[in-house]
């Protein structure tokens, strides 16, 4: 008998186990995605939730930090809301199920999740990471549905696409395997939101590659309600000439692990991550991030900028591994914070791993109060303290929405960050 | 306007005493020159003036139109009328520079009472303004003073200052880092807000600036005190034979 098994299971880990075991011959999958589910479950009951002693999840001990899972309710109800920017194309998934009906732009092919399990097409897909993936654990155990998307060679879609998962109460367990193909260019917006304060536990798999020369914007906008535990994760592959823009906003959830892991498999790959965390309350939020420059001539950059309130608690890991030939990569990352009240808290690991020897490879981080300069020169124009302050904070993470070159959704997301920061600061 | 009497001040973080006694009045309709060496204290008179809470005011007040202002806040102080054009003005990254000459001008309007200002008035002062300054519309476009050059964030500093109406202007430093082309800008600038009833405090190293906005008084800042008034030929006394002897003289 190991050692972890003689640890006793905690009220989280026995009713994930639970949640497996009374769902049996009711989740979906052929025979050999059953398997991998037995499997992962397995694990999940020996290993347990990581501690802190899991490198990977050292600043997140979710063994600890998850306290409780409320038990899934496949009769509550949740209503889609309105699209983010008009014009895009919404596909709602609602409590985790999606809703597949509807017109697809053209060159976009929708096909349910659920039926990817249920012909075994999904086996593949849900092998986790490694061993400290708890989030692959825990998701390929109980996925139940999502959205596997094609979008075809040479597809130039005007309006975004939207996957709405707008969630009520219980649990939700969702993947997105989208694929991208040769020349296209799209922006998806991957939006997660609470429809009330009930609590919920939520996991989400995007797995997504990127064609040769395609040029994609991912949106992930997080909105959980302030008792969720939303544990998220995006995978992706960037062929040749690919460049993907990956743009994280962290604006709600009250233990929050959001993992970005990808790798560059074709030369002149970009890939450019902009991250936005907007930390209040007693919530934990950690943003967790590996790329792989596996091959020559490709350029990653990555900001990260968090505005912690209150007693909130950020994490951001970002590793950067750069293979043995892959020469010439440029990558650059770094990691902003202000940090707005004392009982605020940020930790920050940034790391690189070069195992080539003609790389141009940084990282930096920063955490700093309200400039004090700046804030003077606003108040000696007449602009009282508490609005210069709020001016600020806005300014520090508008500078990375900014970035985006698409009016509407620019708009969209700067008024989800002024709603949130008017209701915190 | 302004009456300064027996002002002490030091930096709040060290205890530095920087200004120490000094004392100065300045009239409605003057401009009034403060001249004086490296560390004589100019630069930190006009940030107290400002209300930055960097320095620790130990003894004496600050009469601006017959009230004490040393407990106003820097945003207080600038709604009633006093302006402070920055020796360097402050890069703010993620400040559009139309959002903040809009709410800095509606701000102080909401504080004395007056209605906001609507976004067709708005817009028409600014462009008034910024023509009379050579200040391109893509400048304002900017963030704040974000890659400006130095001559421009001098003249956006004008800008503001003629946006804002102040009554009470003081300039830091305002000519340093300025061609003489920006210089001749920024001076009429300046001059185009002389009036009978607003008073401008020119802080300057060099004489070079008040040959273009011209002051009705000049004062000599050493170790945090006034130790001497003129009137403009002060300056160019100065000018001609440094400082040590007006030094000499007081000590």
């Amino acid at each position: 008998m190991n050692m972890q098994q003689a640890i006793k299971m905690t009220a989280a880990e026995t009713a994930l186990v639970d949640a497996y075991t009374a769902q049996i011959g009711d989740l979906p999958g052929d025979g050999s995605v059953l398997s991998v589910r037995d499997t992962l479950v397995h694990e999940l009951k020996t290993a347990g939730l990581p501690t802190r002693r899991v490198e990977s999840w050292h600043y997140t001990d979710l063994r600890t930090l998850l306290r409780a899972v409320p038990a899934a309710d496949p009769s509550a109800f949740a209503d889609r809301v309105e699209a983010l920017v008009s014009g895009a194309t919404v596909l709602a998934v609602r409590n985790g199920h999606a809703d597949v009906k509807g017109n697809a732009p053209e060159g976009v092919t929708i096909r349910s999740y659920t039926d990817s399990l249920l012909d075994g097409s999904a086996t593949a897909g849900l092998a986790v990471l490694g061993s400290d993936d708890a989030i692959g654990r825990i998701n390929g155990g109980l996925v139940r549905g999502g959205l596997e998307l094609s979008i075809a060679d040479g597809t130039e879609l005007e309006d975004p696409l939207e996957i709405q998962l707008v969630q009520s109460l219980g649990q939700a367990h969702t993947r997105f395997p989208v694929s991208f193909g040769a020349k296209t260019k799209a922006t998806v917006i991957e939006r997660h939101l609470s429809t009330n304060a009930a609590e919920s536990l939520i996991s989400s798999v995007s797995d997504i590659t990127v064609g040769e020369g395609a040029e994609i914007t991912w949106i992930i906008l997080q909105q959980q309600g302030a008792a969720d535990t939303h544990l998220g994760q995006i995978r992706f592959d960037l062929a040749k000439d690919a460049k993907l823009h990956l743009f994280l906003i962290n604006a709600g959830g009250k233990l929050v692990r959001q993992e970005i892991h990808g790798k560059t498999s074709g030369e002149g790959a970009d890939f450019k991550l902009r991250g936005i965390n907007l930390l209040g309350g007693e919530s934990h939020t950690d943003v967790t991030f590996t790329l792989g420059h596996n091959v020559p001539h490709t350029t990653s950059t990555e900001i990260i900028r968090n505005v912690v309130f209150d007693r909130a608690k950020g994490v951001f890991q970002g590793k950067i591994l750069v293979a043995k030939d892959a020469q010439k990569t440029d990558a650059k990352m770094a990691c902003n914070t202000l940090l707005l009240s004392d009982d605020a808290d940020l930790s920050a690991k940034p790391e690189l791993e070069i195992f080539a020897d003609d790389v141009q490879c940084g990282h930096g981080a920063t955490v700093a109060d309200i400039d004090h300069t700046q804030l003077f020169y606003l108040m000696a124009r007449g602009i009282p303290e508490n609005k210069a302050r709020a001016m600020l904070v806005n300014a520090f993470v508008a500078e990375i929405v900014e970035e985006l070159d698409d009016e509407p959704l620019v708009e969209a997301l700067e008024s989800v960050i002024s709603a949130w920061l008017e209701k915190h600061a | 306007m302004l009456e300064i009497k027996n002002l002490h001040a030091r930096i709040a973080e060290d205890g530095t005493e920087i200004i120490r006694g000094l004392n100065l009045t300045v009239k409605a309709g003057e401009v009034a020159a403060i001249m004086g060496p490296n560390g004589s204290g100019k630069s930190t008179l006009s940030y107290i003036l400002s209300g930055r809470e960097d320095y620790e005011v130990t003894e004496g007040e600050i009469l601006y139109n017959g009230e004490n202002i040393l407990e106003l806040e820097a945003s207080e102080r600038a709604a009633k009328g006093i302006f402070l054009a920055f020796q360097y003005p402050v890069e703010i990254p993620g400040v559009a520079t139309m959002q903040f000459l809009k709410v800095a001008m509606n701000e102080q309007r909401k504080y004395r009472g007056e209605d906001e200002l609507t976004t067709p008035e708005f817009m028409r002062r600014v462009k008034e303004a910024a023509a009379e300054l050579k200040i391109a519309p893509e400048m304002l476009r900017r963030p704040l003073n974000v890659g400006f050059s130095g001559g421009e964030k001098k003249r956006a500093e004008i800008l503001q200052m003629a946006l804002l109406e102040p009554k009470l202007c003081v300039l830091d430093e305002t000519d340093s880092g300025l061609d003489i082309d920006a210089l001749k800008i920024v001076a009429d600038g300046v001059n185009a807000l002389r009036s009978p009833d607003r008073a401008v405090i020119v802080i300057t190293h060099y004489q070079r600036l008040l040959d273009y906005i011209v002051p009705d008084t000049v004062h000599v800042l050493y170790k945090g005190q006034v130790i001497k008034s003129g009137d403009k030929t002060l300056a160019h006394e100065l000018e001609a034979n440094g400082y040590a002897d007006i030094i000499e003289a007081a000590a």
